[in-house]
């Protein structure tokens, strides 16, 4: 069986499944984020009253973080309202940062965990051996009050990335490499599971970025194998050793494609408005003027993420024309930036610092007028998502980010190598 | 829900992501009425009103794709939609509209025959779309899943459940 097949299986009470079957599943974790006071009005609704096990659930106060208006304010007042009336001790409050991001901080997240949440990116689990999946609101509702939800079993995809990433070229490339190779339903339905000799190279923070934007090629779930860095990074996250039981596929576990990428062909990429599939090599847009640069999101505001980005600022400027909006990921991220001045870097560069959460990717500040255009790190340049129908969002690695607000105009970063 | 759903259909192209169905700003609703008035207004002004004047959407591959917002869902019904027929759909909304009670189905067939302003006819227990004469079949969903859909969604569905146990 494949990865995504024996979770689902043990998840399910079986010893085998195979694609296409459809599972009652009992996830270990719920994650509810800024939507949560949607699922606990859904509770209210109905007349529930009961959670099935508090210690599953996770609620994280990010999109807007914090409260920019009094409705913002009252939803999340029910949020915290509903955590404390019933318990649930993995609460986390508008200070904490990025839900994905806070969990797997806080050691919520282990190798072989199901994890759905109210977001389509809690596909980043799988930078740590988990399956995770997004789900709407009332379908979280109904796993706080039964424990289980419908799956269905995913086909599997075996992506082997071979070779090493040339100067100026990270997981964020190599993943609108991808979605632009393969289209926005490339993997729809999908596990994609990561093997080849450049996995064991790759940070846990590289993973997490592309664990998080292979959902933007349509992916349920997706894996990279645990291993050494893995064990690492959780050391002394996870509560106790006993949680780590790493999953791996078996020898002979059937997949429907395989996709082999050479890294050392890989080059910066961009992808272009309004579509993540809509990805260029930098040099086809370079010279494209930008008003806003974003380094923030899930996806790409991670302490490796602002270290990459402040190597390249450091005792340049960002051009007069440019915002430069940095929003870390997590409170530990932010703290960890400004210890080792990677925040001061940024900010004496012309960046401006913002508290974490997902910030300009929710539309929480930095918006966009009419015929604007942002760079960002983000995941989603979608029509509109930043701001005004008539603004356009490229996306890019944190290192083009850094060189192009240097020059107000997308940049290739090799030339500030 | 109707078992049988006639009516003019819209037709869009491939990609239609969730944050253009409804934008993010506006998940601060969770109510069908708010969400419709602001349903697809990245497309334009008054986009969303053109909708109202047809009953079904009909679009390619991979219909409500990225963000996994449920109110996706609900906005398009806001708008008087009464259905959704794609070539295919992204997995969380799919999830959503059945959660929502929006029925909605996969037929690329048919999406390749239909023009906009046709109109179709949705027999969603035969499992089957009639159009100028001709008949397009479609996979059913399993019988557990459909019951979520025909109660009105999951809200409801749950609901029962609750009163069952008493
Ligand atoms: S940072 Fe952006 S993509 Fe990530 S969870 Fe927040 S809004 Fe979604």
């Amino acid at each position: 069986m494949t990865i995504a097949e024996k979770i689902l299986s043990a998840k399910s009470g079986k010893s085998a499944v195979t694609p296409g079957e459809i599972v009652e599943a009992c996830p270990d974790l719920v994650m509810s984020h800024t939507a949560t006071w949607r699922s606990a009005s859904v509770m209210k609704r109905i007349g529930a009253t009961k959670l099935y096990d508090p210690e599953r659930l996770a609620i994280v106060l990010d999109h807007i973080s914090p409260a920019k208006t009094e409705k913002y304010a009252a939803d999340q007042q029910i949020s915290r309202n509903f955590a404390r009336e019933h318990g649930v001790r993995k609460f986390y409050d508008v200070d904490a940062g990025i839900a994905h991001l806070v969990l797997m901080e806080a050691g919520h997240v282990a190798p072989g965990d199901l994890i759905v949440g109210t977001d389509s990116h809690c596909t980043i689990y799988g930078s740590l051996g988990a399956l995770g999946t997004g789900i709407g609101y009332t379908e979280v509702t109904s796993v706080w009050l039964t424990g289980k939800l419908w799956m269905k079993v995913p086909e599997s995809v075996r992506i082997a990335l071979d070779g090493w990433f040339p100067g100026g070229v990270y997981a964020k490339d190599l993943m609108l490499y991808l979605i632009g190779k393969l289209g926005a339903d490339g993997c729809s339905y999908q596990s994609v599971e990561f093997y080849g000799s450049a996995i064991p190279e790759l940070s846990v923070s590289e993973r997490m970025t592309m664990a998080n934007l292979a959902m933007e090629m349509g992916v349920k779930c997706v894996f990279v194998p645990p291993d050494q860095k893995t064990a690492d990074y959780l050391q002394g996250r996870l509560p106790n050793a006993a949680r780590y039981q790493p999953v791996y596929a078996d020898a002979d576990a059937v997949y429907g494609q395989r996709i082999d990428v050479d890294l050392a062909q890989l080059e910066p990429m961009v992808a272009c408005p309004h579509e993540v599939e809509n990805t260029k090599p930098v040099g086809e847009v370079a010279g494209t003027h930008i008003d806003q640069a974003f380094l923030g999101s899930c996806a790409n505001a991670k302490y490796e993420d602002l270290v990459v980005a402040a190597k390249i600022l450091k005792g340049r400027r960002v051009h007069p024309g440019v915002r430069l909006i940095v929003t870390p990921g997590s409170k530990q991220i932010l703290l960890e930036a400004m210890n080792s001045g990677v925040l001061q870097a940024l900010l004496e560069a012309g960046g401006m610092v913002t508290n974490p959460g997902c910030g300009a990717c929710a539309g929480d500040g930095g918006m966009l007028a009419d015929g604007e255009v942002c760079l960002s790190t983000a995941n989603r340049n979608f029509l509109g998502r930043m701001g005004s129908g008539k603004s356009s969002i490229y996306l890019s690695s944190p290192a083009t980010l850094a060189a192009s607000a240097i020059k107000g105009a997308i940049a290739d970063p090799r030339e500030f190598a | 829900m109707e078992a049988v759903i006639q009516g003019r259909v819209y037709k869009f192209g491939d990609n239609i992501n969730s944050d253009v169905i409804i934008p993010g700003r506006y998940l601060i609703y969770i109510d069908k009425e708010r969400l419709g008035q602001h349903a697809f207004e990245m497309l334009g002004e008054g986009f969303g009103n053109t909708l109202r004047s047809f009953d079904i959407l009909v679009a390619g591959r991979n219909f409500g794709c990225g963000s996994a917002r449920e109110q996706a869902a609900t906005a398009i019904q806001g708008l008087g939609i009464r259905a959704v027929v794609a070539a295919s759909f992204a997995r969380t909304f799919y999830r959503n509209a059945i959660n929502d009670g929006l029925p909605i189905v996969e037929c690329p067939a048919l999406v390749a025959a239909v023009a906009e302003g046709d109109s179709i006819r949705i027999d969603l227990a035969a499992g089957k779309i009639g159009h100028a004469g001709k008949e397009y079949p479609f996979p059913q969903m399993p019988d557990s899943v459909r019951k979520i859909l025909e109660l009105g969604g999951l809200g409801e569905y749950l609901r029962g459940k609750l009163a069952e146990r008493g």
